[in-house]
Formats: structure tokens, sequence, C-alpha cells
């Protein structure tokens, strides 16, 4: 091009040029090492790099892996075992914890509380007294507890102070603190939501999986069950069937039945999806083309349909979480799911139920704020997973 | 369309029995039976339990009837509009359920009218004003009703409503209204008291409606028909109104099927926390004391309610888009 302009007049003959660089073919497009991470990225790099875009997700997806890696050690952290019960303080509303004491800075402590019966009306009042500051403890030997049920310890992260107790949230009706029986409920129903996705997504990919990939009437089957299951509504379904557990069975055993019924019944959006991309994908030609070299249906779906959408079953995966434990929640405050001693965030709400709990000792109902942070990260992670997962965003 | 109407209509019947079955094999399948429970009770009180009555007990209930005769007699019965007999009251069900039916229905219409009514409007400004704040704050909104459990919210709706409006606590009606004949007072009672309750069970589902209008409604906006109105000069409202909503709509229609179970589910719970005299709290009580036909009947009516539901959507659906009429019955 430049020789052409600088050449003057257009009657004269183009002088011939080569040049002798070797020929680049990628010259005019040179692609930066940005760019290139991301156009030899796999899917799954894609994924993980779009996720990251969407805040609100990944902070979702923090807060929920902290609170995971916290179900490991619930013994550790919580300060009393969940069944010690201080018959001395019951329904201790919930105190506050100080780091000054009259101008001088001594680190966290709780005031040492005195209890008064009001004699008009039987109501327990305690209140701080400010001139006996407890320090709380750290790392100490405190109540002893099996970790996981297993391994005996009473190593704990933090302790009540010597000579007083300490309930951060408050104390039952029995005395127990809240704090604790929160940290163990979160263990119960923390893992029931992912057991009973575990469930859930078992049922689905192989129903989904069978209804997709073969179509005619085992489609129509499936379907129809689908149908049934869905117009039956969900809840009073989750009743009948948490009925239908013995009432000799131990505790634990309820806890595994309950997973397997909330699985049992939330298959169904899983299987669907399952199966609308299957339908959609066994007629790609990467398909027929593994069905001529005659590899059978199994590995067909595993190993050739199953990469395709498995970040699609992941995303809804993530999104079913939540309304199990919302299920759980909601049997266990009727009264028909887990039962204690094992303690859920339902369970504790169980003591929540009526009105009076509302207008006298409010923080019975804290274990509700676990369980709406739960609920909302799960859903922003599933948003966030859900978007990452789509090509076409 | 006719045929679409009658087809959909026959389809309706092998779901139903289905159902029925299942709901059969569900309230049969605890270990023993009410009988059972009522002897163990009968003896832990001392009294003696004459084998005589309780055959003569057990012949009159059809308990010794093989299981599929038992459950021909009580399909037979649905139909007819006998929905058993309950243990538990010593009454025909018909009779202790009473009102509950009735008013279960009425609840789930007006929730269904609050999640329409509500979501609607909040829907459309959160599509066109997208990322405005209004937009952000219905979304946080929608976020926290979809994931506050009703019952809590139930209660502490209920202290309010005492605290601040003196509506009495629980129930769906002034106390003097609860046996009296239906009458004009009854009703304005009962209408003013419904809006907590509808409130409550509406709530997530409102969540929910908002959320999927509103996606749809953009997908809608971005397409290249309305950025051609929009450059031929088209009035945005008029724009707006004429073509994207009329689209984006169906999703009100098609969702009272997956809406009802919903609003069922929550009005149960709901129903325990404030005493209302719909079919959760007696459906409870009924699983719990394996009153079977009781809880049968319930669970029987309220799938009942859903599959007509998912029938009403689909021919509102068939009759308002063009798209489904004509493509012969292929709803999604």
């Amino acid at each position: 091009m430049n020789e052409r302009t600088s050449s003057d007049g257009a009657s004269a003959p183009l002088p011939h040029y080569v040049s002798p660089a070797p020929f680049d073919p990628y010259s005019v497009e040179r692609t930066t090492p940005e760019q290139e991470k991301i156009y030899l990225a796999s899917q799954w790099k894609l994924m993980a790099l779009k996720f990251k875009r969407h805040r609100v997700a990944v902070v979702s997806a923090i807060v929920l892996a902290l609170m995971y890696l916290a179900v490991l050690g619930v013994e550790f952290l919580s300060p009393y075992h969940q069944d010690t019960r201080n018959v001395q303080h019951i329904y201790v509303p919930p105190q506050p914890v100080h780091l000054f004491h009259k101008g001088e800075f001594i680190g966290p402590f709780v005031y040492a509380l005195d209890y008064k019966l009001d004699m008009s009306n039987l109501k327990r009042t305690f209140t701080e007294n400010p001139e006996k500051p407890l320090k709380i403890r750290f790392f100490c030997r405190g109540d002893r507890y099996n970790w996981w049920g297993v391994v005996p310890g009473d190593l704990h992260l933090v302790c009540p102070p010597e000579g007083g107790p300490m309930f951060l949230l408050g104390s039952d009706r029995l005395g127990r603190d809240m704090l604790s029986r929160v940290l163990y409920g979160m263990r119960i129903s923390l893992t029931i939501g992912i057991m009973g996705v575990a469930v859930s997504i078992v049922l689905g990919i192989a129903l989904g999986g069978l209804a997709g990939y073969y179509g005619g009437w085992v489609d129509d089957i499936v379907q129809r069950v689908i149908e049934v299951i869905r117009s039956i509504p969900h809840l009073p379904l989750w009743l009948a069937l948490a009925a239908i557990l013995p009432v000799t069975w131990s505790p634990l055993w309820i806890y595994f039945g309950i997973t397997i019924i909330l699985g049992l019944i939330d298959w169904t959006g899983l299987a669907r999806a399952v199966r609308s991309r299957l339908l959609s994908l066994r007629e790609e030609d990467f398909c027929v083309a593994a069905q001529l070299m005659g590899a059978s249906p199994r590995r067909i779906i595993f190993r050739h349909l199953m990469p395709s959408f498995m970040s699609h079953l992941i995303a809804s995966a993530t999104l079913a979480i939540p309304n199990m434990i919302l299920g759980e929640t909601a049997l266990s405050f009727l009264g028909l799911g887990i039962r204690p001693p094992i303690t859920s965030w339902g369970v504790l709400l169980n003591e929540a139920q009526n009105i009076n709990v509302v207008v006298l000792y409010p923080w019975l109902m804290l274990p509700i704020v676990p369980v709406i942070i739960v609920v909302l990260a799960f859903n922003f992670m599933g948003d966030g997973l859900r978007d990452a997962a789509d090509p076409y965003r | 369309m006719f045929r679409y109407f009658v087809q959909r209509l026959l389809v309706m019947v092998p779901t139903l029995i289905v159902i029925s079955i299942a709901i059969f094999v569900i309230i049969q399948a605890p270990p023993g039976d009410f009988l059972e429970s009522y002897i163990s009770e009968l003896q832990s009180q001392g009294e003696a339990v004459d084998p005589a009555k309780i055959e003569f007990l057990r012949r009159t209930y059809g308990l010794d009837l093989p299981l599929y005769m038992q459950y021909l007699k009580w399909a037979g019965g649905l139909l007819q509009g006998n929905l058993g007999y309950s243990f538990e009251h010593s009454l025909p069900v018909n009779e202790v359920v009473g009102d509950r039916l009735s008013l279960t229905v009425v609840v789930s219409l007006a929730s269904i009218l609050f999640v329409w009514v509500v979501s609607f409007p909040i829907a459309v400004y959160s599509a066109v004003r997208q990322y405005s704040i209004g937009d952000y704050f219905f979304t946080f909104l929608g976020y926290i009703g979809l994931a506050t459990p009703s019952f809590l919210f139930a209660l502490i709706l209920l202290y309010f409503a005492k605290e601040y409006f003196d509506i009495s606590i629980g129930g769906l009606m002034e106390p003097q209204y609860m046996d009296a004949p239906w009458s004009w007072a009854k009703f304005q009672s009962i209408l003013s008291h419904l809006w907590i309750p509808v409130l409550v069970i509406g709530l997530p589902g409102t969540a929910g409606m908002i959320r999927r209008l509103r996606a749809n409604l953009l997908d809608e906006l971005n397409k290249q028909y309305v950025v051609t109105g929009r450059a031929k000069g088209l009035p945005p409202g008029r724009l707006l109104v004429k073509y994207p909503l009329r689209v984006s709509l169906n999703p009100f229609i098609a969702d009272i099927g997956s809406l009802l179970p919903e609003l069922i589910s929550g009005s149960v719970i709901v129903s325990v926390v404030m005493s209302l005299p719909l079919t959760g709290p007696m459906l409870l009580d009924a699983l719990r004391s394996q009153d079977m036909y009781l809880a049968g009947s319930f669970l029987m009516f309220m799938a009942f309610l859903t599959v007509l539901g998912v029938f009403i959507s689909d021919i509102l659906l068939a009759l308002l888009d063009p798209r489904i009429r004509l493509g012969a019955g292929a709803t999604k």
C-alpha cells in the first residue's frame, strides 16, 4: 500500500516488491495472552471465568463454603454441647459481648447475670451486673463431646467464662444455649439439603436420561409419572410420607428417611431438565456418529451427552437445595420431620411455634436468620451458575 | 378447539385415577390401622376390649376387606361425593370437613388474585426500568419473599395484626360467626381477616411470578421488532402494551398449574400456624392419628384442585395464544 502512494504519477510502472520477512498469517489479528486464555479455555474454565464476574454469586459461594467448613467442626465451634442444660438460666435473653469495662479495655467479656422472678406475672428477668465482668475464654476445655459421634474431645474455640454462663444468642426453655444449638442444627439442616439433592439427582438423571434418550413409550410413562407427582401439592405429600416413617425408628434413621422423602418428590424438575437437553442433543451429529460406531446407549449417555449438560444440571441442583432445606424446616416445624434429640433448624423453630414466643422470647426465632441466609446464598449461587453455564449470555 | 378441550378433559381421567391409587397406597402404608392404635389406646387406659366389638367395627369400616376392595369402595364413594368415614371423629368425612373445603378454595383463589394483582405491575416496572433503584428494591424484596419460610412470616404478621390493627389472632372470622350460617356480616368478617393469610400464602408465589414475568418481558423487549417499532416512532406506552406485554403474559396463565400446588402447600403450614379453619390443620391431625379416609380425602381434594388448575390454565392458554391453539396442543 505504502509503495503505491509514494510512487508519483499514475503512468509509471509499479515497482515489484517482495518483503523478505517470512509471511505471518496472524499478523492482522494478533491475539493477546488474555484472549488466548479465553479462546483456548475448556468449557469448565469458561464457566469459572464467567462465574467470577457475578460478584453476588461469588460472595454467596464463599459464605456457603465457610458454612460447610464449619459443619465439620461444629462441636469445636460451639461453646456448649447442644444438650447441656443450665437449670438456673432458663429463657435468658441474648447477652451482648463487651470490650471495655469502666473505660478500660479488658478484651471480650460478658457481665454476670442477676436473676429475679417477677412475682406479679411469674416472668423471669435477667439483668446484667455491671460490677462483675466475666472474661470469655478461648481455646479452652469445656463440655465433653464425641466429634461426629466418634472421636471424644473437650476442646472448644470459645468457652463460657469461669463463674457464670454465657448465652450469646440466649437460652431456651430448658436453659440450653441457643448459639450451640443453632450450630449443631446447622450440621443437620445443611447436610439434609445435599443428601436430598443427591437422591433426586440420581433419580433425575436415570429417569430423565431414559425418557430423553429412548423417547417413545418410555418417555410417555416417565412424563405421566412426573405429571402425577407434580399435581399433588408437595408439602401435604411430604407430610403424608413423613407420617409413614415408623415412630419406633431411631432419630438417625428418621433423618435418612426424611432425606429420601425430600429427594423422592423433588427429582421431577431435574428429570425434566435432563430430558429436554437429551432430546435436543441426541439429534446432534456427534451422537449419531457414536451410535454408528457401535457405542452402547450407556456409553453414549454418560460419555458423550452428559458432559454437555452437566453444567446445567449442577446449576439446577444448586437451585433445588434451598427448597429441600425449607422443606425440612417446614416438616420439622410441624413436628413430622426430624425429631429431637437430633437438632435441626426446623426442630429449633418448632419451639417458636406460638405467638407467646414471638412476644416474650423473640430470640427463640433466631434460627430463622441462618435459614434465610443459606437459602438466599444458594439461590444467588445457583443463579450465577446458571448464567455461567449458559453459552448464549 | 373443541377437540383439544375434550382431549385435555380425557387426559385428566387417568391422571386422577393414578393419583388416587398413589394416595391410597400412601395412606395405607403406615403399619397398623386406626383400629389397632384405638385398641392399644383403650388398653393403656386399662379398659377391657371386647373382641366382638372390634370385629364389628372392623367389618363396618370395611377394614377386613382385601386392599383393592377397600380402594374401590373409597374411590367409588369419592365419585359420588362421599368422602368416606372419619374414625377419629366417628362421623362421615363430609360432615367433619364442613366449610373447610370451600374456604380452602376461597383462600386459594384469593391468593391467586393477589399474586396476579401484585406481581403484574411490579414485574412490568422492573423490566421496563431494568437496573433502576426500584428494580433492585423489588428484586431484593422478591428474594426475601422466596427465602423466608412462610410460617415465620405468618407468626410475625399475626403479632402485628393484633398489635396495630386489633384483629383477633388466628381464625378466618370473628369467633361469633364461627358456627353461624352464612350471612353478609359473616362474609364481611371473613373479608377483613382474609388478607393476612392471603398475603402470607401468596408471597412466595408473587416473588416467583415477578421473576418469571420480568425475565420474559426482558427477553421480548430486546427483540428486533421492538427496536423497529421504537425507530418508527411508536409511543413507548403503546409499544409496550401492544406486543411485548401480550407475548410475555403467557406465564401468568400457564403458571396457574404450578402456582396452585405451591399455594396449597403454603396454605397447609400457614393455616396450622394461624389455626385457620382450612384443610391444613385437620390433614395434619388425620395423618398423625392414621385417620386414613379423612387424610386421603383431603389429599385427593388438593390434588384434584391442582389438576383442575392445570386443565383450566391449558384451556385458557389455548384460547389466548394462537401459537398454542394452532400448534396442535403443544403447550410448552
